[in-house]
């Protein structure tokens, strides 16, 4: 429109050819940057093929040779070349499961600690202090379990824990000594400590969602802090805190060098929670490098992508529920 | 008034409110008892030489020089790689197609990818560069850290540039400012401090990253600043330290796993600034 008006007004022709030039250019440059942002999100795309595509390229020779069985055999022989995954995935399972059982009560009470109890001008350090336990890196926990905290266990809570246990049924079982220090209990009690900070942040930033009407009105109504919390503020964020529990149970699956420390290395499954075992990460960290074979590198790949389609599915179920959550909060 | 429903409601309450209270002192005393022994470990091994010596073999002193140079070469690269890869992706989501159905997928995946495992990402690159080079190498490591630091960074930069009013866009158009260059020239600017908290916190992230560079970069004793070569790195160093029966090593260890903790609380705490000069401004 702007140039029909210039035509009109007699500039030289130089001077217009000059101008459609610039504006040419302009609008190649803007093509090629929308392009270019497309293809940048893409490749977010391509980086998900990518890990699928591979792991299952890299699990194919061991699946072939194992087939279904693979899943479900316990033994874990590199010399004779039979692997079997079952070990490591009870593994991985029950650690997260002992973390899961500490982190998310503790997790719901600190989070109805910071939006209820707590006095304002405290709330932001102790949320910062909170979030700084989620940003300390993996392998700090896993040094300070295996040099602090597994001892410690080992000396203290162990024997105490077998002493009491020994004599009640299926407890004695779960607990059944000796005290080795490293094993699943300790694992799941290090993820508890990791997962612990997710957990609360994400249930602090839903239980900070619920309209303060709502509280208000059953407060006035006469309830009791807790019954707020429970007949009220649950109720309406229950979505998004299953949500911020399955992410915690995604990390949880997922954690590598924290629990390679602690837990032991054994593929075997024990009823002891205090023997030693593994999970799948720390299977592949501790054995991949030194992995001579194709069907054994071939086995660990195979595990990294059971790891990998577990943790999609819980990582992919709890965006869906958060997802959920934020559509009724924006609508 | 049934004082005995009374009474047990408030019994109740004042139970569950102490198990709070209780819960966030439980919380918080982990912080401090990691934060407590790794400072007591990590100063007392820490001096000069840990930053001029190389990683010594068994039983004598050295220093950890090859794995910090190692990490801050390998995390450089990640970042020159996922950075702008990452704005990028960002900027399509929130400015060209915020509503779209592409938006939507990527937004989604990018989510679970930012969760994760991180030895999956170690996996991914073992299987598409090291295989297929044949051997270890620190440009394998790099590429896996940049896998980490791509998620970190769409997600910031798409929340940064959804905050920026519209208005501001609509006034760079009414001036005839084409889109890229309102993207580039007004948008990113508004944006920029939001946008360099999510690098730090990408840097933050990657900075302690084990799994990733265990079969990628793999480890490397000696000095050597060769990308094609394995390339030492400080987490694999604590892992193998750590877990050795020498007693240098595992001092080492600790003042290694003090020298990532400081940084990783640095970087936050600067992020953290910017975010809040960004509230009030």
């Amino acid at each position: 429109m702007a140039d029909v008006a210039l035509q009109g007004t007699g500039i030289s022709t130089a001077a217009q050819l000059d101008r459609a030039k610039v504006l040419q250019r302009l609008r190649l440059s803007d093509v090629a940057f929308r392009h270019l942002t497309r293809a940048a999100a893409a490749t977010v795309l391509a980086i998900l093929g990518g890990i699928i595509i591979s792991l299952i390229w890299g699990s194919l020779p061991a699946l072939r040779a194992f087939g279904i069985s693979f899943l479900y055999e316990e033994v874990w022989n590199p010399v004779t070349e039979k692997f079997g995954a079952i070990a490591p995935i009870y593994g991985t399972i029950v650690t997260s499961l002992i973390a899961m059982l500490i982190a998310v009560p503790v997790g719901l009470l600190i989070a109805l600690f910071l939006t209820e109890l707590c006095p304002m001008w405290l709330r932001r350090p102790i949320g910062i202090a909170i979030e700084l336990l989620a940003g300390i890196p993996s392998i700090i926990y896993g040094i300070w379990g295996l040099f602090v905290f597994a001892p410690f266990l080992q000396q203290h809570v162990q024997p105490f824990l077998i002493a009491v246990f020994g004599e009640i049924p299926i407890l004695s079982t779960l607990f059944a000594g000796p005290p080795y220090g490293i094993g699943v209990f300790t694992a799941g009690l290090i993820l508890a400590i990791m997962v612990l900070p997710f957990i609360t942040s994400i249930s602090r930033d839903v239980f900070d969602a619920v309209p303060p009407v709502l509280k208000e009105a059953a407060y006035g109504l006469g309830c009791t802090t807790w019954e707020v919390a429970r007949y009220v503020v649950l109720p309406y964020t229950r979505v998004g805190v299953i949500g911020g529990v399955m992410l915690g149970l995604g990390r949880a699956l997922g954690e590598t060098m924290a629990v390679t420390f602690v837990i032991g290395n054994a593929h075997r499954i024990s009823g002891s929670l205090l023997a030693p075992g593994t999970t799948i990460s720390a299977t592949i960290a501790n054995e991949f490098t030194e992995a001579v074979g194709d069907l054994y590198t071939s086995a660990l790949i195979a595990l990294g992508l059971i790891l990998f389609v577990i943790t999609f599915i819980v990582l992919a179920i709890a965006r869906l529920l958060l997802l959920r959550l934020n559509a009724r909060v924006g609508g | 008034m049934d004082t005995a429903l009374y009474s047990k409601r408030r019994r109740r309450n004042v139970i569950t409110m102490a198990l709070a209270y209780g819960a966030t002192g439980f919380g918080l005393s982990w912080l401090v008892l990691i934060l407590v022994v790794l400072l007591w470990e990590g100063f007392s091994g820490l001096s000069l030489s840990v930053f001029t010596e190389m990683t010594p073999p068994p039983g004598s002193a050295g220093g950890l020089l090859n794995p910090i140079a190692g990490s801050l070469i390998m995390t450089v690269i990640a970042v020159l790689i996922g950075t702008p890869l990452g704005i990028l992706a960002g900027t399509y989501m929130a400015e060209y197609g915020r509503y779209d159905k592409l938006t939507m997928i990527v937004r989604f995946i990018n989510d679970i990818l930012l969760s994760a495992p991180s030895i999956v990402v170690g996996l991914f690159i073992y299987e598409v560069m090291v295989a297929q080079m044949g051997h270890f190498s620190g440009w394998a490591g790099a590429v896996s850290l940049a896998v980490i630091v791509i998620p970190v960074v769409v997600r910031t930069t798409e929340d940064m540039l959804t905050l920026v009013p519209d208005s501001l866009r609509e006034a760079a158009a009414s001036i005839g400012l084409p889109r890229s260059l309102m993207i580039q020239r007004v948008a990113y600017r508004a944006a920029r401090a939001g946008m360099i908290t999510g690098v730090l916190l990408a840097v933050a992230r990657i900075s302690g990253e084990t799994a990733p560079l265990l079969f990628t970069a793999l480890n490397n004793q000696f000095w050597s600043l060769n990308l094609n070569a394995p390339v030492s790195s400080l987490p694999v160093v604590i892992f193998q330290f750590a877990l050795s029966p020498y007693k240098d090593w595992q001092k080492l260890a600790w003042t290694g796993a003090l020298i990532i903790t400081l940084a990783v609380l640095a970087l936050s705490i600067v992020a953290r600034i910017l975010t809040a000069q960004r509230k009030t401004s």
